[in-house]
């Protein structure tokens, strides 16, 4: 029995692995398959699985979470403009500081549960936001964002006033003699991170990251944080201290989205608030919930959903729709276009609030949970049903 | 010697005093029945040992040392575990996670985190966990999720939830409320077959036929305060209970 599902588990992996890995072949076909958009939903598939974590595990809805993502890609930057464009201390700083700060937001945060968790949480990331802007500015660079710019010339005198956020230093990659034409770009070991190298980077931590969630959702710990959200109450007379475990699935799944943030980073060196918006926290919800909580393969499924769709529906105008309405009659025509028109483009997240209220209320369980009914549908017709496999 | 020993104790709910005074001594190796019509202060008085409730002025004490004061997870790894009166079980997850969650709470409940330790002392805890579903006749539903569970076996996992602790105080409350005759009887040969194993017992119960079945003890709960104490053959013969509370029941 153990090693039957340790075996299923094996195999979920290598197919995720293969279908990530494949990606750049398999979705050309629907003209997905440019590395931008391919790396979009490796880094936000990170960023869904680790919400997931907390949220799909214990139950406990964060509203906040793009906190930590901002923290990732500031750090990121950091690391750039002051010792290396190589990505590899970028990632491991931006990992360091999102657990540091989700320490201490989960340690206040949890001491409630329900609705007062996700306002505090939601509060905590409004602060952020705008401490970002304002006080923090001197770390931030506030509305102008964080770069990576041009070094600071080497003959500096002694009076000569360094402005950090405006010129940059990179002193690892200077001691090595590394030489730099207009604004580098980030690397890993020599290997520039854009285009399909920088896409596989972060396809190999997608394929970690949920190799890391997998453990997790099957080891004991996990099975404690979903008692947790079955029945806290039962679980402390049961003699778990539920605190400790609460705060150690906060801090993992706010590294997961510090490293998703960091990515974003290496794949365009920039950091700026608006990452930490509560649009940003309510984003990453609408995914794991689109794509099935509490699986494991359901939130990369609805991040990839969500920033697809999304990115195929801000590109279209009113132009393309008139030539996709173009077999109608005139009069018809400019109707049909005037309702879709609604719905593309700058309205691309009505198209998503509808998606997401068909979903919710016809399929609760999410997209995953769907396609697994549909398959059951299938199976039960045949002679010798398989028993259906569970928790994907 | 006295497991569990409880003196003074008050609780004030309002204007309501549901604890008066509560006196009440729990040997060790005995079946402690505390009876009483509803309403007595029954369940406030077990809450109140599990650190639900904090009593208003008492001590409450358990192989000498105080229990008031503890989180409820401190009571649990101190050796006493609770069946609830409205069973509390992991309605979400399978009738075996339900019975393994508390093994491994017991051995783990401190915090360890051993995400790395997938096998650890599991095959060991499923075998245990199993033999016990078998015991109280849970065996063939122990792939099925909670929440289709009858109510009856929702009783009779939680009871199994405790036993795979070994505790050392066990206290259930109302374990037969709510079941059929047939299944109130074979509540009672499990607790019976339990017994064997020795653990302390602390039973809240409204079935005289239950009670007078299992008890070795026998305290009387009315207003919030004990009026009688003493074996089974005493209680059933004296006035003052059966003016409180038996005649009642025979009305
Ligand atoms: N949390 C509470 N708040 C207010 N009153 C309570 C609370 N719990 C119990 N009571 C009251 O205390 C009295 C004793 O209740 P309880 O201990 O549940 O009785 P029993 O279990 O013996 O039937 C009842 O009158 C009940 O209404
Ligand atoms: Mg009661």
């Amino acid at each position: 029995m153990l090693g039957k599902s340790a075996r299923a588990d094996w195999i979920l992996l290598i197919v995720f692995s293969v279908l990530v890995l494949t990606a750049p072949i398999t979705l050309t076909p629907i003209g997905a398959g440019y590395p931008d958009l391919l790396q979009k939903f490796a880094i936000y598939g990170i960023f869904a699985i680790g919400f997931n974590i907390l949220f799909g595990l214990t139950g406990y809805l964060s509203f906040g979470h793009a906190a930590f993502l901002g923290v990732g890609s500031y750090s990121a930057v950091w690391m750039f403009k002051l010792f290396t464009m190589n990505a590899i201390p970028a990632v491991m700083f931006s990992l360091l500081m999102a657990g540091l700060f989700a320490l201490l937001i989960g340690y206040v945060s949890l001491r409630r549960s329900g609705i007062y968790f996700s306002i505090i949480t939601l509060a905590f990331a409004q602060m952020s936001y705008n401490l970002a802007y304002s006080v923090l500015s001197p770390i931030t660079n506030g509305e102008t964002g964080l770069q990576v710019r041009q070094l600071a010339p080497a003959d500096r005198g002694p009076d000569y006033v360094l402005k950090l956020v405006d010129e940059d230093l990179r002193w690892v990659d200077q001691a090595f003699g590394v030489v730099e034409e207009g604004i580098p770009i980030t690397n890993l070991f020599g290997l520039k991170m854009s285009g399909y190298p920088g896409f596989y980077f972060s396809a190999v931590l997608l394929i970690l990251a949920f190799y890391i969630a997998m453990r997790i959702t099957r080891s004991n710990f996990g099975m404690m944080l979903k008692a947790i959200k079955s029945n806290q109450n039962r679980l402390q007379y049961t003699g778990v201290n539920t605190r400790p475990y609460l705060l150690a699935a906060f801090v993992i799944s706010g590294m997961y989205a510090g490293l998703a943030g960091s990515l974003l980073a290496v794949t365009d060196p920039l950091a700026g608030a608006e990452r930490m918006q509560w649009t940003a926290s309510g984003e990453v919800v609408l995914m794991t919930i689109l794509g099935g909580a509490g699986t494991l393969v359901g939130p990369v499924l609805g991040g990839m959903i969500i920033k697809g769709l999304g990115s195929l529906f801000s590109s279209y105008n009113e132009n393309i729709l008139n030539q996709f309405f173009s077999f109608l009659p005139e009069p018809v025509r400019e109707v049909a276009v005037g309702i879709s028109a609604l719905f593309v483009g700058e309205g691309w997240e009505l198209t998503l609030g509808l998606m997401f209220m068909i979903i919710v209320i016809f399929v609760p369980g999410g997209i995953l949970q769907g396609f697994t009914n549909i398959i059951r549908m299938f199976r039960r017709k045949k002679p010798n049903p398989a028993p259906a496999k569970s928790e994907a | 010697m006295a497991i569990l020993e409880v003196s003074d104790i008050n609780k004030r709910f309002g204007g309501l005093k549901a604890l008066d005074k509560v006196e009440l001594s729990v040997e060790e190796g005995t079946v402690h029945a505390i009876i009483g019509p509803n309403g007595a202060g029954k369940s406030t008085l077990l809450n109140c040992f599990v650190g639900r409730l904090a009593p208003d002025s008492g001590t409450v004490t358990f192989k000498g040392k105080s229990l008031l004061g503890l989180q409820p997870h401190e009571i649990n790894q101190a050796g006493v575990s609770r069946v609830f009166q409205t069973p509390e079980i992991f309605e979400d997850l399978s009738v075996l996670d339900n019975v393994m969650i508390p093994a491994f709470a017991k051995a783990d409940g401190a915090f360890k985190f051993n995400a790395w330790h997938r096998i650890s002392r599991r095959a060991e805890v499923r075998d245990e966990a199993s033999d016990l579903l078998e015991e109280v006749g849970l065996a063939d539903q122990s792939k099925m999720i909670c929440s289709a569970l009858s109510r009856g076996d929702k009783r009779r996992l939680e009871l199994a939830m405790c036993l795979i602790q070994h505790p050392k105080l066990l206290l259930l409350d109302e374990p037969t409320a709510g079941m059929s005759r047939a299944d109130t009887n074979n509540t009672i040969d499990l607790l019976k077959k339990i017994g064997e194993r020795g653990i302390t017992k602390v039973i809240i119960e409204h079935d005289m036929h239950v009670v007078f079945s299992l008890a070795t003890t026998i305290s009387v709960l009315a207003q919030g305060t004990v009026i009688a104490e003493g074996k089974p053959e005493d209680i059933k013969g004296d006035p003052r209970v059966q003016e409180a509370y038996l005649g009642g029941v025979h009305q």
